[in-house]
């Protein structure tokens, strides 16, 4: 009779571990669309691409390896998303200066460098990825994405949306000011 | 004003809720009569004055108030009117509002029709149902007050999301409520007879038709979704395995369980303590569809209505209206005694291995849906479980259903003979079985799988019929007593054949649309032709056209065969205005035999566009079966001895089962 009253406890008690984790899933804020990323904590893909100001030097692997943290920021003329970043990504250069490297992705090298022109140009450098054949290396869905790349080029964050503003404050910055930028 | 009006009644029907809550309980629990008639006229009142809010709204929508911060967020003044109206519901706070509204409307139904019920069990079930109502009221007012006051307003609205405007959506969210909000009546029920100690077999026959009847409705609004996401998404696929529609079929197939186990109930005086606890998973799923859509612990093609501020409110609901119910069930169960034993050989015993099978199906879609959560969490892993998963583990558990769904009615109850069963099913076997071989080797010599569940679809159909010409002894007696027998059959051994045949039809389309379709993705300039199956595509023209409130391009697509015109396929693209958003209007011709289906992509002139092409042969009969099934429960519904309320307790009482 024991163990017949337990059975019928067990639907409770399967409920409670599904509340356990639904709470547990609500509190650690964690994003359920973030895919992650596989490249955090390992060191930098290849940089390597011609770059979009003529007359300038290529982007090379030596960018990331400047003994200073540096942004990596995939772009193109075409994104929207890419567009609402801009104003932040101009703010961080001029204001807060960080150095941040910029590549067009996926778009004619003409059409980048107008668009940047209009909108202003945050990049400390910037090259091109015409076919996009360098970001499949950084293991790029699309853009805009954002790799924080630390001082001893070990990638520290990868964001696969456009940043905002609280992605700065809570992460970037802290990261940076730790870091010892 | 209105508005004002609105928010007001929504505030006094919690008040009357609380009231509905407490009152009738109390007089149950005392033999008070006039606290427990207290709870029919609290019933009516909070539906009236839910009624009244809700349509305080629905003017607001109408007329286009922006004042209102929802009519803001959520409509437009150029949006049609249909629009305007789903637009009350398309959203987090007018969704919860029609849930209420439902959830009172099928109270006001117990204390209107449920005039037989003993009183204190009808007391008892409007008592819990306000519990319900209660903590959703409490849920709206507290957090996404529908009511609130922009100043000052703007002139227009942001429109809504162009996905969900659709005729199909437009009805979606109603029936599926009504689903699952029907399953609170019989959780109700059960709570009740928790409190009561009593399950018999006029217990399951009052619960019998409020099951059944949020049963149909959940099988209509699954349906209708899946019939939105075949033709909006524009994937050409009609089930995703997304955690939301997984989210409505597990209080489906709970419930499927439920309505097959009250019959034992009520036959045999059996299976009680597990039928209540079917009744309040029925439920309890039900509000896990709601608290998973509306979060965010799970992402989805449903994100227009996440929040987790929200979350935690609805978490603690749940905690409370389900680890109460259980926690009730974990007392009180063991004390209903069961009536007979019975032998696996016979009705009951096939209705048993229809609930086994039903609950293991329900668990495993449980299982999948959460493991990614559940991964995630511990290890930090993401993964995601998709249809591969789905398809090694629902599809073979669903083919042992199916083959035991024709031989469970041919069985007797108590005691049954295996073998004359399957003798009088040997035509549907030898038919499923050629069935099954054609397709292998006509069709398809590598999809196995698809022609084995081709066969049972073939089965499902046959032996539903065969077991429905075998009760009106069609051909072994004279066609007047066949016909005698035809219109003295109940209503509800008619809806069970409707339905089990139905569901073979659905099994055929789902086969024949997922295994045997023909897809051609390619680009095509205006002018170009390609090969696609027994046809000759050529893209006619595309030219822009104008909405209501889109812009759109239309591409004309001819399919020739034999150089004689077969059909004229129109999708189209729309740019729709106020979100800036481009929603894919697929262009579906059909013979009910198969569906031509053509959505248009990205492209000019220049580069030529991409167009999408798909025949999905027998799509059309997994809607037309499902609708079919849900018609089957209907005709179940009319019965006149599943009436509501129709059954007398006091005969049964005069032999108490305990």
């Amino acid at each position: 009779m024991k163990s017949n009253r337990l059975l019928y406890l067990l639907p409770l008690l399967t409920l409670a571990i599904l509340a356990g984790f639904f709470g547990w899933s609500l509190v650690s804020g964690r994003d359920p669309a973030s895919i992650g990323s596989a490249l955090v904590g390992r060191p930098a893909p290849t940089l390597k691409a011609p770059a979009l100001r003529p007359g300038e030097a290529a982007l090379t692997d030596a960018l990331l390896h400047s003994g200073k943290p540096v942004l990596v920021n995939f772009f193109a003329s075409w994104c929207t998303p890419c567009l609402a970043e801009a104003p932040l990504l101009d703010r961080l250069a001029k204001k807060d200066g960080i150095t941040i490297i910029g590549i067009a992705w996926k778009n004619k090298p003409e059409e980048a460098r107008a668009w940047l022109e209009r909108l202003g140009d945050p990049f400390a450098a910037v090259g091109y990825d015409l076919d996009g054949k360098m970001a499949v290396d950084w293991g790029l869905s699309g853009v805009p994405e954002t790799f924080l790349i630390d001082a001893q080029g070990v990638v520290r964050l990868h964001f696969r949306a456009p940043i905002l503003e609280k992605d700065v404050t809570d992460r970037i910055l802290p990261l940076l000011k730790a870091g010892g930028s | 004003m209105i508005p004002e009006l609105g928010h007001y009644a929504l505030i006094l029907a919690l008040a009357v809720a609380l009231v509905q809550a407490t009152l009738p309980m109390i007089g149950a629990h005392r033999g008070d009569i006039r606290l427990m008639a207290l709870g029919r006229t609290a019933a009516l009142t909070q539906a009236f004055l839910i009624i009244l809010s809700f349509a305080a709204l629905t003017e607001a929508f109408v007329t286009s108030d922006f004042s209102l911060a929802m009519v803001v967020a959520n409509s437009h003044s150029a949006k049609p009117l249909l629009y305007k109206l789903s637009g009350v519901w398309g959203n987090h706070e007018g969704s919860m509002m029609l849930w209420v509204l439902i959830l009172a409307v099928f109270g006001a139904a117990v204390a209107l029709f449920g005039e037989n019920l003993p009183d204190g069990l009808r007391a008892r079930v409007l008592g819990v149902q306000a519990w319900v109502g209660v903590g959703f009221l409490a849920f709206i007012l507290f957090t996404s007050n529908p009511f609130l006051r922009l100043s000052p307003a703007p002139p227009d609205g942001n429109g809504m999301n162009p996905l969900l405007q659709d005729p199909g959506l437009a009805f979606h969210p109603p029936l599926l409520y009504l689903g699952y909000v029907g399953f609170s009546v019989t959780f109700a029920f059960a709570i009740a007879a928790l409190i009561e100690g009593r399950v018999d077999a006029a217990w399951a026959r009052w619960v019998r038709p409020w099951t059944l009847a949020a049963w149909c409705f959940l099988t209509l609004g699954i349906t209708l979704g899946s019939w939105w996401s075949y033709y909006i998404l524009g994937w050409g696929g009609f089930w995703f395995w997304d955690p939301v529609e997984n989210a409505s079929l597990m209080p489906w197939l709970a419930g499927t369980a439920l309505l097959h186990s009250a019959i034992v109930v009520e036959k045999r005086d059996a299976l009680k303590s597990w039928t209540v606890l079917l009744a309040i998973l029925a439920f309890s799923l039900s509000l896990l569809g709601t608290f998973l859509v509306r979060s965010g612990v799970l992402t989805s093609v449903h994100a227009f209505a996440q929040d987790p501020a929200r979350g935690m409110f609805i978490l603690a609901f749940l905690l409370v209206v389900i680890g109460g119910a259980l926690a009730l069930y974990a007392w009180r169960a063991p004390t209903l005694q069961s009536g007979g034993l019975f032998q696996p050989i016979s009705r009951e015993g096939a209705l048993i291995l229809n609930n086994l099978l039903l609950c293991t199906l329900c668990a495993t879609v449980l299982l999948g849906t959460l493991y990614p959560l559940f991964l995630d969490l511990l290890s930090g892993a993401k993964v995601s479980v998709g249809p591969p998963f789905f398809n090694t583990t629902f599809v073979p558990i669903s083919f042992a259903l199916f083959a035991a769904m024709c031989v469970g009615p041919f069985l007797g109850w108590k005691r049954a003979e295996l073998w004359p069963a399957l003798v009088r099913l040997r035509t549907a076997f030898a038919v499923a079985v050629i069935g099954m071989i054609l397709a292998a080797t006509v069709i398809d010599s590598h999809a196995t799988l698809a022609a084995l569940a081709f066969g049972f679809g073939v089965w499902l159909i046959l032996g539903s019929l065969l077991e429905f010409a075998d009760r009106v002894r069609l051909g072994r007696v004279p066609w007047a007593e066949t016909r005698r027998r035809l219109a003295t059959m109940p209503r509800a051994s008619i809806g069970m054949t409707i339905s089990h045949a139905a569901l073979g039809f659905v099994v055929l389309g789902s086969v024949a649309t997922a295994a045997w379709n023909v897809e051609l993705i390619r680009t095509f300039k205006i002018g170009e032709r390609a090969r696609f199956a027994d046809w000759e595509v050529t893209l006619t023209n595309v030219e822009p056209v104008r909405g209501p409130n889109y812009d759109a391009e239309r591409a004309t697509i001819t399919l020739t065969k034999d150089g004689k015109r077969f059909a004229v396929l129109t999708p189209e693209r729309r740019m729709f205005l106020v979100q800036r958003r481009e929603v894919a209007e697929t262009s579906i011709q059909t013979n009910f035999l198969r569906d031509l289906y053509a959505t248009l992509g990205e492209g000019d002139a220049q580069k030529g566009w991409t167009i999408r092409l798909y025949d999905n042969p027998l799509a059309p009969w997994i809607w037309l079966g499902a609708a079919l099934c849900a018609f089957g429960g209907f005709v179940s519904l009319s019965d006149r001895r599943l009436r509501v309320g129709a059954p007398k307790r006091s005969r049964v009482v005069a032999q108490p089962a305990e």
